[in-house]
Order: structure tokens, then C-alpha cells, then sequence
């Protein structure tokens, strides 16, 4: 019995200091000899898969770079909104290279790293039956959405739209196909992406403004500054570099105005 | 209440637990709508499911061979594959098949909602395990009765109603409880279709508010709560139900 209450009492202290990192996760990189690195899979082309299964696109690329830094192999581990920050606090994956958008409550929980990578703003993929060209029109209006991500509450405050939203990216467009809502709010980056395909293409549009742009980041579990102090630097490299407006180009996107700033910001540095 | 609110403002400042369902408005309207949605879904549900197996264990016992083996088809398909394959099948799979109705910007959007496959599917699927259940009550009744019963100019079914289901129900009370309990905790898989029920809120609220273990600890205590209340309820439908005499 007592045993059994010690062993309680220690998992919910456990339980209570969630994040609370122990060992320096860069000498655990080295030595298990692999990066271990969260990303998105339905997030075309920041993070998807190719058609034999393999984890591919920008994010993965960036990835690829920081494990050839630290001279180690890659594991990529496919992780959606809802459950990305939890990964990394339990230490299921070391890294997190997610289209994170910078939010300060998020920063409680994960470590930032800075300066921010990216640079994206929510918009609406809307079916071309919906003839609209203000945010406000779309009150009480049924949109599909992403569960986790942080502008589903804000924009149903402000524009009072009804959202529906389901995990990951491919559920809330199949019921956009459907007819379940109008339209699919999400980061402008990923609309203007599947705006490419012909599938989508033909019968929908994006006729509204870009809003509420934040920047992404990406984040190490909280208290591993040497790691975090390492991938701000090797962002600033990028920055430096263009690797960053390098990749988007390779993948298909159009520079977007922040990647295009920052490398011109850090270009003689 | 301003203070009630302010008290959890300043746990979550002074300790990090943050319950944005209490203080916050927004949060708090869509738990207690999530809530109702819950309980809304178990009470449907339940009653379908219980209908579904009624109907289902007096056609199991049909004359007719096919009626038989469609029960029997019934039961493998919802039985044997998971509850959460089923919803998604029916909203994603069935959904696109149905009959479309033009909406106010001139989309054709489906006829059933999410709710209502939800409802559809979980119904099915408890009822399916009802069939079952039912059909043990209904065996477990002594061929002496029913044919008591016959002889007292009883129809198949005048004595199926009257006789042998009252008993039926009563011997396969513990069956049917646990199979109604597991069915509210089923209802929650209903967030994978966007039905706004408790889980499928807290899953919003702790994107938002990144409070993951408090909504974890505060969705095992509210279902903790809604099966206490259920096994009540069934406690005192068996209580009222017994049968002095037969052992039951």
C-alpha cells in the first residue's frame, strides 16, 4: 500500500513539472545518433509525403541541414497541431520544425527559437459560389478548420463565423468538397499552395485579405538553451545564406515578403 | 461570480493551472454547450440503441430464414469493425452519396449534419451489442413460461411483449448497463467528425490555451461524473425492476 502511494505521489509530480528537462538533449543527439525532428505531413510544401511514404519538403530540408550540423542521422516523426507541443515537452521528439505560428502562451510552454524563420497569415479557401470581399460578411457563416490551430478562436470572435474543425489538413478539405461549409480557413501559405492543383484550382478562390500574420517558429523543449542557442544560429545562417527563399523556390512557393526581408537584413552580416 | 472568475485569473498567475473554462467567456459557453451536447448524444443514443436492440432480438427469433441472417449481417458489420471507422465512414463515406439540398450561397450541402451521423452510427453500433444482449435476456427466459404463456392464447409476439421481454430485460439488466456505460464513452469519438461535444471542445480550448493537462484531468473527472450519474440511474432502474421469487 505504501509503495503504491509513493509510486502515485511521484507520477503526479511527474504529472505536475511536465517539460521540466533533466539532461542536455544535444549530448542525448550525439548519443543515440539521431536528430529527432517533428514535422507536419498534410502541409504541402512545408512538410508532406512523396508517394513512396518518405517525409519530404521545406521543413524536412531544414531538418536535414541541422542533423548534418550536428553530424548525426534524421528521424522525422509526422506531428499535427494539436499534439506538436506535447511531443516535444515529453521529449518524444527534440526538435519541432511544424509551421508554428509564435503565440506568448506558447512560449510558456516550448523554447522559441529566434529569430523567427518564417512568416505566414490566415485566409479562407472559399467556393466560388461565395462571392464575399470582406472578413465580416462570413458571420455565421459554416467554415471548416483545423483543431489547434490559434486563429480558429480569434477569427469566430471577431467575424463571427461557425467553425467545424477536424485534425490535420485533409479531413476539413474533404468536407469543404462536400459541402459541409463554405470554406477552409488556414494559413494563407497553405491555401495559396493547394490553389496550385487542379483539383482545387477551378472551383474555389482566396477573394479575401491575408490576416492576422504571425510569424512561425521553431521550438526545443524549455531549458535546453544550448540547443536553442545552436539553431538560433543556424537561422541566422539561413538568413544570411538565402537558403531559406532558396528552399521555397526549390519547392514551388513564391518568396513571401518576410523570408525576402530577413535575407536582405542579414545579407552583409 | 466576477471574483469567482478573478480567483481562477490569479490560480492560473500564481500556479500555472490554467482554466480558461472558468474565466474566460468564450471558453467557458462552448465547455457548457459541449457539455449538453454530450449528454444530448449519450440520452438519443441510448434510446435508439436499446429500440435498435428490441427490434433486433425479436427478429433474430423470426420464422423467415433471411430476416434471420440480415440481423446477423447487422450485427457482424457493426460489431466486429471499430466505432470510429463506422463515423467516418458514414460522414465521409456515405455522407457524399446522399441527397444534397442547395444552402443560402448555392452550394449543395449534405442533408445529415455531423450530429446526425453521429447519432446514426453510435445508435447502430450500441444497438448491435444490444441485439445480442437482449437476445441472452431473451433465451434465458424458461420454455415453460413462454408456452404458459401460449396457452393462455398468447400471440408469438403478444407474448414476446408481454411476458417474455419484461423478463428478458430484467435478466440482462448487468449486460445492458455495462454496454450503455461504454456507449457514453464511445459518444466522444464523435469529435473526430466535428460534433461539438466535450472532447472535441477541450481539444479547441487546449490548442488555444496550451493548458493540456488540465483539460486532460478535467475531461476524465466530467466523464468520470456523467458515468456515475448513468450507473445511478441504471442502480435504481434494476433496483425497481426486480422480480421477487425467480432469483432475479
Amino acid at each position: 500500500m505504501r509503495r503504491s502511494i509513493l509510486a502515485f505521489s511521484m507520477l503526479a509530480a511527474a504529472a505536475a513539472l511536465p517539460g521540466a528537462a533533466a539532461a542536455d538533449v544535444l549530448d542525448k543527439i550525439k548519443e543515440r545518433g539521431t536528430l529527432v525532428v517533428g514535422v507536419k505531413t498534410d502541409y504541402r510544401p512545408f512538410g508532406f509525403r512523396d508517394p513512396s511514404g518518405a517525409i519530404i519538403g521545406i521543413e524536412p530540408d531544414m531538418a536535414a541541414e541541422v542533423a548534418k550540423k550536428l553530424g548525426v542521422k534524421l528521424e522525422l516523426v509526422s506531428v499535427v497541431s494539436a499534439n506538436r507541443m506535447e511531443f516535444l515537452r515529453q521529449g518524444k521528439i527534440d526538435l519541432m520544425i511544424a509551421t508554428m505560428s509564435d503565440k506568448p502562451e506558447r512560449r510558456k510552454v516550448v523554447q522559441v527559437i529566434e529569430p523567427l524563420y518564417y512568416s505566414d497569415a490566415v485566409n479562407v479557401l472559399l467556393s466560388d459560389k461565395v462571392k464575399v470581399t470582406k472578413w465580416e460578411q462570413l458571420k455565421g457563416a459554416k467554415l471548416c478548420g483545423t483543431t489547434g490551430a490559434f486563429y480558429n478562436k480569434d477569427v469566430a470572435t471577431q467575424y463571427g463565423p461557425e467553425i467545424i474543425s477536424f485534425d490535420g489538413s485533409e479531413k476539413p478539405l474533404i468536407a469543404l468538397k462536400q459541402g459541409n461549409c463554405i470554406g477552409y480557413l488556414y494559413d494563407q501559405t497553405f491555401i495559396a499552395g493547394k490553389m496550385l492543383e487542379d483539383d482545387w484550382k477551378t472551383a474555389y478562390h482566396m477573394p479575401l485579405p491575408g490576416i492576422m500574420e504571425t510569424p512561425w517558429a521553431m521550438a526545443v523543449a524549455p531549458g535546453e538553451d544550448r540547443f536553442a542557442k545552436l539553431m538560433s544560429d543556424m537561422t541566422k545562417d539561413w538568413m544570411k545564406s538565402g537558403a531559406i527563399v532558396a528552399m521555397e523556390k526549390k519547392w514551388g512557393v513564391k518568396p513571401t515578403e518576410y523570408s525576402e526581408r530577413m535575407f536582405k537584413e542579414h545579407k552583409g552580416s | 461570480m466576477e471574483a469567482f472568475y478573478e480567483w481562477f485569473r490569479w490560480l492560473y498567475e500564481a500556479t500555472g493551472i490554467n482554466l480558461t473554462i472558468v474565466y474566460d467567456e468564450f471558453d467557458r459557453k462552448r465547455m457548457i454547450s459541449g457539455f449538453w451536447t454530450t449528454v444530448w448524444l449519450c440520452l438519443v443514443c441510448i434510446a435508439l440503441s436499446i429500440v435498435i436492440g428490441v427490434v433486433g432480438a425479436w427478429l433474430q427469433g423470426s420464422r423467415l430464414k433471411w430476416t434471420r441472417r440480415g440481423v446477423q449481417g447487422f450485427i457482424a458489420l457493426f460489431r466486429d469493425t471499430p466505432p470510429l471507422v463506422q463515423i467516418y465512414f458514414f460522414y465521409f463515406g456515405l455522407g457524399a452519396l446522399l441527397p444534397r439540398i442547395e444552402n443560402a450561397y448555392g452550394i449543395p450541402e449534405p442533408v445529415l449534419t455531423s450530429m446526425q451521423w453521429a447519432i446514426i452510427s453510435l445508435s447502430l453500433f450500441a444497438g448491435a451489442f444490444n441485439v445480442e444482449i437482449f437476445r441472452s435476456g431473451i433465451e434465458a427466459v424458461p420454455k415453460a413460461t413462454v408456452e404458459a404463456a401460449e396457452a393462455l392464447g398468447y400471440s408469438r409476439l403478444g407474448a414476446y411483449v408481454h411476458v417474455v421481454l419484461p423478463l428478458a430485460v430484467r435478466i440482462c439488466l448487468p449486460a445492458l448497463n455495462n454496454n450503455i456505460v461504454n456507449l457514453v464513452k464511445t459518444t466522444t469519438l464523435a469529435y473526430a467528425i466535428a460534433v461539438p461535444e466535450m472532447l472535441y471542445v477541450s481539444k479547441q480550448i487546449w490548442s488555444d490555451a496550451t493548458n493540456v493537462p488540465e483539460m486532460m484531468t478535467f475531461l476524465l473527472l466530467a466523464y468520470f461524473f456523467l458515468v456515475g450519474c448513468v450507473v445511478w440511474a441504471m442502480a435504481r432502474v434494476e433496483r425497481a425492476l426486480k422480480v421477487p421469487g425467480i432469483g432475479l
